[in-house]
């Protein structure tokens, strides 16, 4: 700004000063606004814990139970669907769940706390559709010949082995989410929340 | 009979003295000089105006009867949807209301494709209508997120799934995507909240901006005037009073044209709207007429037709690069599927404008890619498996080819020679 005759520097300064408080204030303004569509104290206080039966769950078997607007599958896998889990490693992305997309007790080769009951959140780390399940093996679950049974993705083809983890090469970045659950006894879990909690 | 012309001559010089009337319409109607040559290609803007009045219009009637409530009624299903099925069973002429609104998504965007095509052939972007173009496409993108909201309202299963996968796009930016989805959709699942701020944006956020855009869309091209299929400026040859010599006053000489294409347009659209409104599944889905469920997701979800190749050009990116998710790259190289066409004005290099003096290059490159476009449409209403995601890929790589290698095709294309005038008889 150059001072010269015509400008009155002390009031130039103080005009570029009002401007610079009103700014200030307009842009705090916007706070209220944006933080209006954040989730509401009601959405946050939605989403309590579930409890399960599963006595009527043969192996094969897999239910569906909604857990904060979500599908939760419980998946009781048979003696030759744990077998295939140890078989398909190096085919996919993270055989080892190492990512933080579990809790530490279910962060082993079956991702789940009993070895035969898979629990986790049915929503494709990709974009968050519900995959399909596909337990036919080969070339009978229209994926490939030697297909061990999982799960497809229907909308970007994501595929998943029966522990959840997800394949080489596709979409989906990350094994599904298992979430935090708990057993009461044999046959009841409760999803959403977790001992040490 | 001259007692009221000159009552009526009276009352428009008193509005002039007070309101730019008879200026403005002089500027923009009966003296705006329009190139005497267009063709059909110049139908499709005012189409384009035309749909968006019917759109605004049916839109006002249908509020008065949506809900935007995802909760459940009494029969267990959700008062959206159950008030899209009141509006199409109970409102009078509601259906023909609703049908007219839904055929109009899809032939707004028919009209604007061949508004854009047409752009694309004879030039229309190169200097100076840049900012024409510019603005022509932050009203394309405008209109592919009023038809994204809008596309919720009816709560049904591809709404509900449509909208989960187009939020969970803004997850994949690093660091602030998990979070911005979240604010996106004011909850952490698709949900009342959701459906709620989409209905807000879709009858007012999203039609004001759409309204000032088309007015500065046009407020420039009057500035700049129309290009023409030659692609020569009619402004260089000028008669005594600094009228172009090939231009005609827009009215009445395109204002009458025009009411041809647009009877041609609505007998076109009554014969969808009256007798085949879901045009077989690709203007209203199929599977939209079941009731939004969280749980499952139907075994074939794809985008409406107008979005399928960008989505086919994400689903295409399978490959991590620099350490990060294929996902992330996907959602990078479908926003630049559709922003690159800005670019167009800087990307051309051609020493002419118009298809009609290009040379065999440019039209090589041009229909590889309209081909590619088509097939990438094609690919995106369909189901992944490998074979059609290499496909996918191919297409991918020949939509972003034309407009990256532009500057080199374009000028070493071997041009014929433009006219000095424009070459209509």
């Amino acid at each position: 700004m150059s001072c010269d005759d015509t400008v009155d520097c002390g009031r130039r300064r103080l005009l570029v000063a009002t401007a610079a408080a009103g700014g200030v204030a307009g842009v705090a303004v916007a706070v209220p606004f944006v933080a209006s569509m954040l989730p509401s104290e009601r959405a946050k206080a939605a989403g309590a814990p579930v409890e399960v039966d599963i006595s009527k769950l043969a192996p094969g078997q897999m239910m569906t139970v909604e857990w904060r607007g979500k599908p939760v599958w419980i998946i009781n896998r048979t003696k030759e669907q744990l077998e295939s889990l140890t078989k398909i490693g190096e085919k996919l992305a993270d055989p080892k769940s190492d990512k933080n997309m579990q809790p530490e007790y279910a962060k082993n080769e079956t991702r789940s706390i009993k070895p035969e009951i898979l629990v986790a959140v049915g929503i494709c780390t990709h974009l968050g559709c519900s995959p399909t399940e596909k337990f036919k093996t080969g070339a009978e679950s229209g994926i490939d010949a030697d297909w061990p049974g999982g799960f497809f993705c229907p909308c970007h083809g994501s595929t998943f082995d029966l522990a959840g983890r997800v394949y080489k090469s596709k979409p989906a970045p990350d094994n599904l989410e298992i979430p935090p659950h708990m057993y009461l006894g044999d046959a009841r879990i409760v999803i959403g929340e977790d001992k040490k909690a | 009979m001259s007692k009221v012309n000159a009552i009526l001559q009276g009352t428009l010089n008193w509005v002039d003295e007070r309101f730019p009337l008879t200026s403005n319409w002089k500027a923009h109607l009966s003296e705006y000089y329009a190139p005497k040559n267009f063709n059909f290609w110049y139908f499709f803007g005012s189409l384009a105006m035309l749909v968006l009045v019917i759109q605004i219009v049916t839109g006002i009637v249908l509020t008065m009867h949506f809900k935007p409530d995802a909760s459940l009624n009494a029969s267990g299903v959700p008062v959206a949807f159950a008030s899209v099925e009141y509006i199409m069973r109970d409102v009078p002429w509601g259906w023909l209301i609703r049908y007219m609104h839904s055929t109009g998504a899809s032939a707004f965007f028919v009209v604007v494709y061949m508004h854009m095509f047409r752009g694309m052939l004879y030039g229309s972007y190169r200097k100076p209508r840049e900012l024409i173009w510019i603005f022509g496409m932050i009203i394309f993108l405008a209109l592919m997120a009023e038809a994204f909201f809008g596309y919720l309202l009816p709560w049904g299963q591809m709404s509900f799934w449509g909208a989960q996968v187009i939020v969970n796009l803004f997850s994949a930016i690093p660091l602030i995507g998990p979070d911005l989805s979240i604010w996106l959709r004011g909850d952490y699942v698709v949900g009342d909240a959701t459906l709620n701020r989409f209905f807000a944006f879709h009858v007012i956020a999203v039609p004001l901006v759409l309204l000032g855009l088309v007015a500065a869309h046009i407020l420039a091209l009057h500035e700049v005037g129309s290009n023409n299929p030659d692609g020569v400026e009619i402004k260089k040859k000028k008669d005594a009073n600094g009228v172009p010599l090939d231009g005609i006053p827009f009215h009445p000489y395109y204002s009458v044209k025009d009411i041809v294409g647009v009877v041609v347009f609505l007998m076109v659209f009554s014969v969808i709207v009256f007798f085949m409104p879901e045009f077989g599944g690709y203007f209203l889905e199929y599977n939209n007429f079941f009731p939004a469920d969280p749980l499952v997701t139907p075994p074939h979800i794809a985008p409406v037709w107008y979005f399928t190749p960008y989505y086919s050009i994400l689903r295409a990116v399978t490959y991590p690069l620099f350490g990060i998710d294929a996902k992330f790259w996907g959602v990078v190289a479908m926003g630049a599927s559709t922003l690159i066409i800005a670019l167009l004005p800087w990307l051309d290099r051609s020493p002419v404008k118009s298809i009609r003096y290009r040379g065999p290059l440019y039209k090589g490159f041009l229909t590889a890619f309209i081909i590619s476009f088509f097939i990438l449409g094609y690919l995106g209403m369909l189901g992944p498996t490998p074979a059609r995601t290499i496909v996918a890929q191919i297409c991918s790589v020949i939509y972003f080819a034309f407009f990256l290698l532009m500057p080199i095709y374009s000028s070493l294309d071997k041009c014929q020679p433009e006219p000095d005038r424009v070459t209509s008889k």
